[in-house]
């Protein structure tokens, strides 16, 4: 079947769509059912909690209807998606060299390895359903730093992991998160002990290779009191004519006066549904970031939430999105404060090419009780063509009149004014735009490590070629 | 080859408008400078505007020829890097693009090839210095912000080192106070040479004491009606547009 299924030629716009010439080992059979999550378990030889955890899931996942309050999922065939592919026997080579030579060299081709050697602390690779390789600096496992696949840390670490596991994100939370639950496979489990500091970042990689794959890794970030960690993933898949289906799970704790960022570079190929539920527990006087770049899929469904459930603790959401025709970006983020002092902000910037549509959906919510929560939403949005589309949907819910709320929202179109003035000292029209584009997402953007704001960059400068004129 | 900027004939109008340019004729030979005076609405900020090649407007006869050559079919940024600059009147404020980032793309455009580093820091270091100015404006935001009088310092700012062959210059001198008026008059002489020609728009002759014109032009309803030595400038100092108007009326 998957022979069949041909390449789509978009030109040199996406150009991570190569295929790989590379077989899973084992594959499930197609389609949701209780004997494919009974074999998902199976393979990855769970504790028995683990497959009743499973099947329980898959029961609230089938009584959740599809939601219909965001972007259309009516495409999405659970009957033509394959839940689970193992792409080689082994997981977690600590090597690059233990990487069978396919799945390295698509690695080397995404430059995976040389970022690793430079400015990378940790690098776990995921190749279809499973983490191919994982690796973290010495120095950094002395100190009692945990980086390893999911699998592994429910192996080795299953006290730590049992502790964790869900306690953010409940199977009851929402469809695709009950959904994840029963079909999890790859991901990482991140522990950083009290009061280390791990300076460069962590990045995780996923690559969907095989046609008509699910994705459903699972992450579990803890980092305990006093220490900080900055936690990167980056995505990329082949361009098939059908699609495929990316749904994560992220649950991240931030103890007492600790801090933590999660960035995430979303650049799926365009065939792609990406419905990902990632949520922070943030504590006491500890600081949670997300950054969230959505460039990539079909269909985006995701707004990363931090709850603020201890005194002083504070957390940002910065997302930025792009939406180019046949895509739409339905992002934004949540922020619930449970706890007084706390404070966060969410600044929202999209941008809109084409027929393009990109969607702000955010809330804010302060519980009763919750005295002198300041919080700030800005949300921009940039419209390139004519009939590029953008809708802003912000939800408040402030219970307790010791808030301070500010929100701002604009929406403007790529100005003629600014394009021929950069044009006038000598940019072609399409960098001119390109440029004005970088400087609309410039404040989320200045926030990432600098080989990745020069990345955002570049695909910026790819997505906006022949946009204008 | 002439050296020399040539507008010859132009008709120009709104695209689907408004008719703006009524048969200008101008020279401004490589090495001269020569200023534009007249009402407002007469079309000064246009020809401007025409001449770096805004696509808002559309040329119905007439051309522009830079050194021989005409300019009519080339994109604004094609002829910006052969050679041609425009300060704005109205310089545009774009968000997030730091000043000193855009002016080294700019270079870059213009040179065809990776700038060299420590060259355009030269360039920028000699810049501020003839400007009086501190660094601090390089890493800003591109006019974002910016005062008044500091939008225009900064287009001559991109003019020092952009190195244009021609440059036009479009009421440089308003909102300036009178330092910076000399600091901005004293960026443009250093650019003088035989290798530079320039047009100056504006209302006052007092930009004309520091900046000694070549020649002065009289533009009315879109068309050259009148032109001299600096002493017109003077002439309209003291008497105002009434006796041009009436030129261009027994004119026409
Ligand atoms: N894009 C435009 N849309 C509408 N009207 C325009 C446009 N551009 C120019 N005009 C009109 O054309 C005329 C000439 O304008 P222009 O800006 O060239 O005048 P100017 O000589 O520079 O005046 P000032 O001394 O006030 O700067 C004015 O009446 C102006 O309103
Ligand atoms: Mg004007």
């Amino acid at each position: 079947m998957s022979e069949n299924i041909l390449v789509e030629d978009i030109g040199n716009e996406y150009k991570y769509g190569f295929v790989d010439e590379v077989q899973p080992v084992w594959k499930a059979e197609k389609g949701l059912s209780r004997r494919v999550v009974e074999a998902i378990s199976y393979h990855k030889d769970e504790p028995a909690w683990m497959l009743q955890f499973r099947l329980k899931a898959l029961e609230i996942y089938q009584s959740k209807p599809v939601p219909t309050w965001g972007a259309d999922l009516s495409g999405l065939n659970m009957d033509e998606i394959y839940f689970y592919a193992k792409p080689t026997e082994k997981r977690d080579a600590r090597s690059w060299d233990e990487v069978p030579e396919e799945i390295r060299r698509t690695y080397e081709k995404l430059g995976i390895p040389e970022a690793e050697r430079k400015v990378l602390a940790g690098v776990g690779a995921q190749y279809d359903s499973e983490m191919v390789y994982h690796q973290v600096r010495e120095e950094l496992q002395r100190l009692g730093v945990i980086f390893v696949s999911i699998e592994e840390g429910l192996k080795h670490h299953e006290d730590l992991f049992r502790e964790y596991f869900a306690t953010v994100i409940p199977p009851e939370d929402n469809k695709y998160a009950a959904l994840n639950s029963a079909v999890w496979s790859g991901g990482s489990f991140v522990y950083v002990p009290k009061g280390v500091k791990v300076e460069l970042p962590l990045q995780a990689y996923f690559r969907v290779n095989t046609a008509e794959l699910g994705q459903f890794e699972r992450t579990i970030i803890v980092v305990d009191e006093g220490a900080e960690v900055h936690y990167i993933e980056g995505c990329t898949a082949p361009t098939y004519t059908t699609d495929s289906f990316h749904s994560g799970v992220i649950e991240i704790v931030v103890n007492q006066g600790a801090k933590s960022r999660y960035t995430t570079i979303q650049n799926w190929s365009h065939n792609m549904y990406n419905l990902v539920t990632q949520r922070a527990l943030v504590k006491k006087d500890a600081y949670h970031m997300w950054l969230d770049g959505n460039l990539g899929s079909k269909v985006t469904m995701k707004y990363p939430s931090s709850y603020l459930v201890e005194e002083g603790a504070r957390s940002d959401i910065l997302s930025i999105a792009f939406a180019n025709t046949g895509q739409h970006q339905d992002a934004g983020g949540k922020l619930i404060f449970a706890a007084s002092h706390t404070g966060g902000s969410i600044v929202s910037k999209s941008i809109s090419k084409g027929a393009g549509r990109s969607s702000y959906r955010g809330l804010i919510k302060v519980y009763e009780g919750a005295k002198h929560v300041k919080v700030n939403v800005e949300c921009d949005a940039l419209l390139i063509n004519e009939e590029s589309r953008t809708d802003t949907y912000p939800y408040m819910e402030i219970e307790d009149d010791t808030a301070t709320v500010g929100h701002e929202a604009t929406v403007s179109r790529l100005n003629d004014e600014q394009i021929f003035y950069l044009q006038s000292r000598g940019l072609p029209e399409d960098e001119a735009a390109a440029l004005i584009v970088r400087g609309f997402i410039e404040p989320v953007a200045k926030e990432l490590p600098l080989e990745y704001a020069v990345e955002l960059n570049r695909l910026i400068e790819l997505e906006m070629e022949g946009s204008v004129g | 080859m002439v050296n020399q900027l040539e507008i010859r004939n132009l008709h120009a109008r709104i695209v689907d408008g408004e008719t703006i340019l009524n048969g200008v004729n101008l020279i401004v030979p490589k090495g001269q400078i020569h200023a534009i005076m007249g009402p407002n609405g007469a079309g000064k900020s246009t020809l401007g505007k025409i001449i770096a090649g805004d696509p808002s407007y559309e040329i119905t006869k007439g051309d522009i020829l830079m050194d021989g050559e005409s300019i009519l079919e080339m994109e604004a940024d094609e002829r910006a890097r052969k050679g041609l600059f425009l300060a704005f009147q109205y310089p545009v404020e774009v968000p997030g693009v730091s000043n000193a980032n855009f002016l080294r793309l700019a270079l870059q455009a213009k040179q065809g090839g990776e700038v060299n580093m420590m060259e355009f820091y030269g360039k920028l270091q000699k810049a501020l210095k003839t400007l009086e100015w501190d660094e601090s404006i390089l890493t800003r935001y591109l006019n974002d912000g910016f005062s008044g009088g500091e939008k225009k310092r900064n287009e001559i700012m991109h003019m020092m080192v952009l190195e244009p062959t021609y440059a036009i210059m479009d009421e440089t001198d308003s909102g300036l106070d009178i330092d910076a008026l000399k600091v901005v008059a004293k960026g443009v002489n250093a650019m003088r040479g035989p290798n530079f020609g320039a047009l100056l728009i504006t209302h006052y002759q007092r930009l004309l004491n520091y900046i000694v014109p070549d020649a002065v032009h009289v533009m009315i309803d879109g068309r050259i009606v009148t032109s001299g030595g600096p002493e017109l400038a003077l002439r309209l100092e003291e008497q105002g547009y009434d006796w041009v108007k009436e030129l261009a009326a027994t004119a026409s």
